[in-house]
Formats: C-alpha cells, sequence, structure tokens
C-alpha cells in the first residue's frame, strides 16, 4: 500500500485542490488537519523553505506547493487524467494554470487591504477576470464546459479554488461583489459546471464556518496594519 | 526541421529568453531568432502573446509558446529523444520545479531588491536575503546534483537553466556593488556550477559577457530614470 499522506487546513484554497486532485483520481489518503496559528514539527520538517500547507507526503517524501503537487499526482498516478496528452494543449493548460497563480495574489490583496489601496487590487482583479473571460473561456465557437473542453482538469482546480474563495470569503468578508454573472456569463457558467462535479461538490468547505473565520482574520490583519 | 520553423522571439540580455535558447540548444534544434527592439514591443509579439505581451516566446510552425519555463517544458516534450531536460522520476521532476519556481518568486525579486534598496543599510539588508536565498540553492545543489556538476546530474538539465539564466544578472549585481554573492566560503558548489553551466556548449554562446550585460544594466537605469514620454 503506498503511503499518501497530506498536510492540509480545509480552509485553505491550495490545500483543497490537492483534497479534489487525489478524490479524481481515487487515491486512499491520511488527512491531517493543520493548525496554522500552531504548525506542526513535522510540517515545519518537510517545507523549511515556505513552512505552508499543503505537503503532500508520498513514502515518507515531501512534496510542496499545491501546484507542484498536482504535476507530481498527474505523472504518478495516470488514471482519470488532468492533463491533456498533446503538448501544445500542455501548454495552453500550463499557461492558465500559471495565469491562476498570478490571480490569486491580487485577489487575496483585496482581503488584505482597505480604502483606496483595495480599489487598486480591485480593479487588478477585474482586469484579470476579463482576461480569463474572454481569453481563456472565450476561446473557439462551442462554449467550454471546462477549461480544457468536456473533461475537468489541473486548470479548472487551479481557478476553481479562487474562484470559489473569492465568492464565498473574499466578496462576504470584505463586501464587494466582483463576479457578477452578467458580466462575466462564462465565468459563471463554468462555476456551476465546475460545483456540480460530484467530487468538487462533496469536497467544499462549510461555507458559514469559513466566513467566520476569515472575518475574524481580516479584522485582526486590519488592526494590526 | 527548417529552421524558419521554430522561431524564438526575445531579447538578449534577458535570463527568461536565454531558457528556451538553452533547451532548443541542448536537443540540437535549430531556430531563429528575432530580436525585439529596447523600449518597443513587434507587432508579431503583440498577437503572440496578447495576454502578457512579453518576451519570450517560441514560434513552433504557427503555434506560440508563452512563459519560459513552461517553453522548456514543451521543448523537452516535442523533442523527446535524449538528452532529456527534466529529470525522469516525478519526485525529482517536483524538486527541480519547486527550486524553479523558487529562483523566480524569491531570487529573483530579492536581487531586484539590490537595485532599488535606498542607502547603505537597505542595500547591505538587500544583499543579505540574497545570499541566504543562494545558501538555500547551494544545499538544492548538493542534494539534486547526486555527485555531478549540474543540478540535474551529470548532464545540465530544467532546474541549471532555470536558476542558470540569472549567473550573468547575479555577476553584474556583484561588480555593481562590489560584493560576492556566489561565493567560496558560503557556496562553494554553486561557485564551482556556475562556471560549468556557463561554459556549457549550449550556453555559452547564449550567455552575454558580464561586461555587456553591464552596460546594458546602465541604459536600462537611464530608461527608466527618464521621465515618461507625453
Amino acid at each position: 500500500m503506498e503511503e499518501v499522506k497530506l498536510h492540509g487546513n480545509c480552509f485553505s484554497p491550495f490545500s483543497c485542490r490537492v483534497t479534489w486532485a487525489l478524490k479524481l483520481k481515487g487515491i486512499p489518503f491520511e488527512n491531517i488537519e493543520e493548525d496554522l496559528s500552531n504548525k506542526s514539527p513535522l510540517l515545519l520538517q518537510y517545507n523549511p523553505v515556505n513552512k505552508q500547507i499543503p505537503v503532500l507526503v508520498h513514502v515518507g517524501k515531501p512534496i510542496c506547493e499545491s501546484m507542484i503537487i498536482l504535476e507530481y499526482i498527474e505523472e504518478t498516478w495516470p488514471q482519470n487524467p488532468l492533463l491533456p496528452t498533446d503538448p501544445f494543449e500542455r501548454v495552453v493548460a500550463r499557461f492558465w494554470i500559471k495565469f491562476a497563480e498570478e490571480m490569486g495574489p491580487t485577489m487575496w490583496m483585496m482581503f488584505r487591504t482597505s480604502g483606496e489601496e483595495q480599489e487598486k487590487f480591485k480593479k487588478e482583479s477585474l482586469e484579470m477576470l476579463k482576461t480569463i473571460e474572454e481569453m481563456a473561456l472565450g476561446v473557439g465557437d462551442h462554449e467550454k464546459k471546462f477549461f480544457g473542453g468536456d473533461q475537468i482538469s489541473l486548470v479548472d482546480l487551479a481557478f476553481g479554488a479562487h474562484a470559489h474563495w473569492l465568492l464565498e470569503v473574499i466578496e462576504k468578508v470584505v463586501g464587494v461583489k466582483l463576479l457578477e454573472d452578467h458580466k462575466f456569463p462564462r465565468l459563471h457558467a463554468w462555476i456551476q459546471n465546475f460545483k456540480q462535479v460530484p467530487v468538487i461538490n462533496q469536497n467544499l468547505p462549510d461555507s458559514d464556518q469559513m466566513v467566520l473565520t476569515f472575518k475574524r482574520n481580516r479584522e485582526r490583519l486590519l488592526a494590526s496594519s | 526541421m527548417a529552421k524558419s520553423d521554430v522561431k524564438v522571439l526575445g531579447a538578449w540580455p534577458s535570463p527568461f529568453v536565454m531558457r528556451p535558447r538553452i533547451a532548443l540548444n541542448i536537443k540540437s534544434v535549430d531556430y531563429e531568432f528575432l530580436q525585439e527592439t529596447f523600449g518597443s514591443k513587434s507587432e508579431l509579439l503583440l498577437k503572440s502573446n496578447p495576454v502578457h505581451k512579453k518576451i519570450p516566446v517560441l514560434i513552433h510552425g504557427d503555434k506560440p509558446v508563452c512563459e519560459s519555463l513552461i517553453i522548456v517544458e514543451y521543448i523537452d516534450e516535442v523533442w523527446s529523444s535524449a538528452p532529456s531536460i527534466l529529470p525522469s522520476n516525478p519526485y525529482d521532476r517536483a524538486t527541480a520545479r519547486f527550486w524553479a519556481s523558487y529562483v523566480d518568486e524569491k531570487l529573483f525579486p530579492s536581487m531586484k531588491e539590490i537595485v532599488s534598496a535606498d542607502g547603505e543599510e537597505a542595500k547591505k539588508a538587500a544583499i543579505q536575503v540574497v545570499v541566504d536565498g543562494l545558501v538555500l540553492l547551494e544545499d538544492a545543489y548538493a542534494k539534486c546534483s547526486k555527485g555531478g556538476k549540474f543540478f540535474g546530474g551529470e548532464q545540465i538539465g530544467y532546474l541549471d537553466i532555470a536558476f542558470g539564466s540569472y549567473v550573468g544578472w547575479l555577476r553584474v549585481t556583484e561588480k555593481f556593488n562590489q560584493v560576492k554573492l556566489l561565493d567560496e566560503a558560503k557556496t562553494p558548489g554553486l561557485v564551482k556550477w556556475a562556471e560549468a553551466f556557463c561554459a556549457h556548449p549550449a550556453v555559452k554562446d547564449v550567455m552575454p559577457e558580464t561586461d555587456k550585460l553591464a552596460e546594458f544594466a546602465k541604459v536600462l537605469a537611464k530608461a527608466r530614470a527618464a521621465p515618461p514620454p507625453k
């Protein structure tokens, strides 16, 4: 039995991505819930550079950084593929995964700031959402169900984490509305498709608890700045 | 494969542009190097990379490939015969990707901090951050190289390309600040590695001379300090 452990946290979008990938591939694993205010010595040993979750541990070897973990999972367990095989299609997938990674920090800066500074990050986030709407989802004659076509892929997991946390946490806690359905019809349709995938649907954190936790986090952040 | 079938859009000083060029050299693939004029962006670039409008772009046939490390992986997958660029086993690949991401997201920004640091104290602190990062990479080198000359072992690989592309700029920073960043005392392995990397046949015609890069750095600094055009 190949030993797979995930050091994560249920309120982390990055951690969730790994859970989704493992479950989409039907890989059994042990979930180790980390308290982010009191990280375990084992976590710090596994990820001495960034000291962050998620960390996947496979047969005793740690892998860090959520999208790097996802590529590792894809390469190690090829069933239910989450990346295309064609090299150029893989390029397109990786390009949008990188874009998602750049979008994340910008969006979260709205959570970490207020006033004029927050406005700036809101504007930047909207620009990035517009790019996804028009250039990632808007390409081709037919409406795509997922970023890569008919099948869910790593690109959907990359964006899905950010989209869900944007809607359920950032927008609610900060009190902004970014992902308006009429402004982003393709993104809206994609989010519905994404959440209807059974593995995703069954592995989303409890919204009310999460909002409470993040509300407290934001209050602490703004009080200390 | 006809030379005109593979084009790299870029500029000689850019570490990111060096990456696909080195990868193509490793695979012995001929390509046409189309250089952008400093200060402007060609129609071809804007058409090939509409999202970011940045170099490098690899154009293979009529397909544009953007983002330097994505291009390197593409090159490895398309021209799949030896030598391989990415390690063969998934764990080593994850390790290489981790450190490549570290170099781009932590090391390079910390190098830029040295330039923007205001005053002696700030500069010293910024330099220390870079040195601390290089010490981490020294440790990674010891683990990844497994006794070989390169991060990839006996052959240069993905992480050598990702990190090695910054060696020219590291040397320029050393020159301008009269400091040793890669140094015998703290990073002896990396000092040897940098020499071996720059001397490698796939790298030596792509890595600019430090003096030439230093001259360009001065031009760049002047252009950035100049008031924006009305």
